[in-house]
């Protein structure tokens, strides 16, 4: 077989820092998709790994483990291999998707630029995922920490997500200095 | 206007995509006649639809979200939306599909 060389998505994009938010590209990570098979359990074969399948909308993590709910009857598996023979459809998604950061205060007011579902902290608290879409982009977002967002999208779509992304740091920034440099709001009248 | 997914949550109507009439889960059984005559089963499955002025359902698949396929009680008269619930999670769901 052929040797072939594992590229990442966007490979050799640097962070992008605007607006006082850092967007960055994820090194590629194993995603595995666990789907159980109908009226199948998997408690016990995931608790063996201290998981736990996610409830809609949750994830939870053990070690370098991560599980995030994707969708219906569906999870994936973030940063290793699953347990051989667990009894749901498995599949190696690890080149399939790509992911960014989205760090700093503020991260959720740039998202609801692209994003309808309310991602502030109080409705979209630490280790809550929403799938949705990123503009017209699906996407699945996990709230990392309280000023870190991840941001998964298709692999095919990691260009206009990125591209997506990128504008509306750019606009904030605008926006930032148009105010900081005491440009006027235009002049009311009445 | 918004549908509350039930494994989502209230989602704007752009993550959705309508499919038709509750109609659909009720495919003729394989003692249908395998025909298209006028009033049949397969006639009535595939081309005879009512259209209620008031509650009526229909199928629509959360395609921008969980992926699921949904059953929705709505009001053609208020626009309301009564009920959103799972195909799924239906008796004999899996006889349906
Ligand atoms: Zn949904």
């Amino acid at each position: 077989m052929a040797e072939l060389i594992a590229k990442a998505a966007l490979d050799g994009q640097g962070p992008v820092t605007r607006a006082g938010l850092v967007l960055s590209v994820l090194p590629p990570a194993p995603v595995w998709s666990i789907a159980p098979f109908p009226g199948e359990d998997l408690t016990p074969a995931l608790a063996a790994l201290g998981l736990d399948f996610p409830a809609p909308g949750r994830s939870n993590r053990a070690g370098d483990l991560r599980l995030i709910w994707t969708g219906r009857d569906q999870a994936f598996l973030l940063g290793g291999r699953p347990p051989e023979g667990l009894a749901a459809a498995v599949t190696d998604q690890s080149g399939a998707w790509a992911g960014f950061s989205l760090s700093g205060i503020g991260g959720e007011a740039a998202l609801a630029r692209l994003v309808t579902p309310d991602l502030r902290l109080a409705a979209f608290p630490v280790g809550h995922v929403v799938r949705t879409g990123l503009n017209h982009i699906p996407a699945i977002i996990l709230r990392e920490g309280e000023t870190e967002f991840h941001i998964r999208v298709f692999r095919s779509m990691a260009r206009s997500a990125w591209a997506e992304l990128v504008e509306v740091l750019e606009h904030l920034a605008a926006r930032a200095a148009a105010v900081q440099g005491g440009a006027s709001a235009p002049a009311r009248t009445g | 206007m918004r549908l509350t997914c039930p494994l989502c949550g209230p989602r704007d109507r752009r993550e959705f995509t309508y499919y038709g009439a509750e109609e659909y889960l009720h495919r003729p059984g394989p003692d249908a006649a395998p025909d298209l005559s006028q009033g049949g089963a397969w006639d009535n499955y595939l081309h005879l639809r009512d259209n209620p002025a008031g509650p009526t359902r229909d199928l629509w698949y959360h395609d921008q979200g969980c992926a699921a396929w949904l059953l929705v009680s709505r009001n053609t008269l208020t626009h309301d939306i009564t009920g959103v619930e799972l195909v799924a999670a239906r008796k004999g769901a899996r006889d349906e599909a």
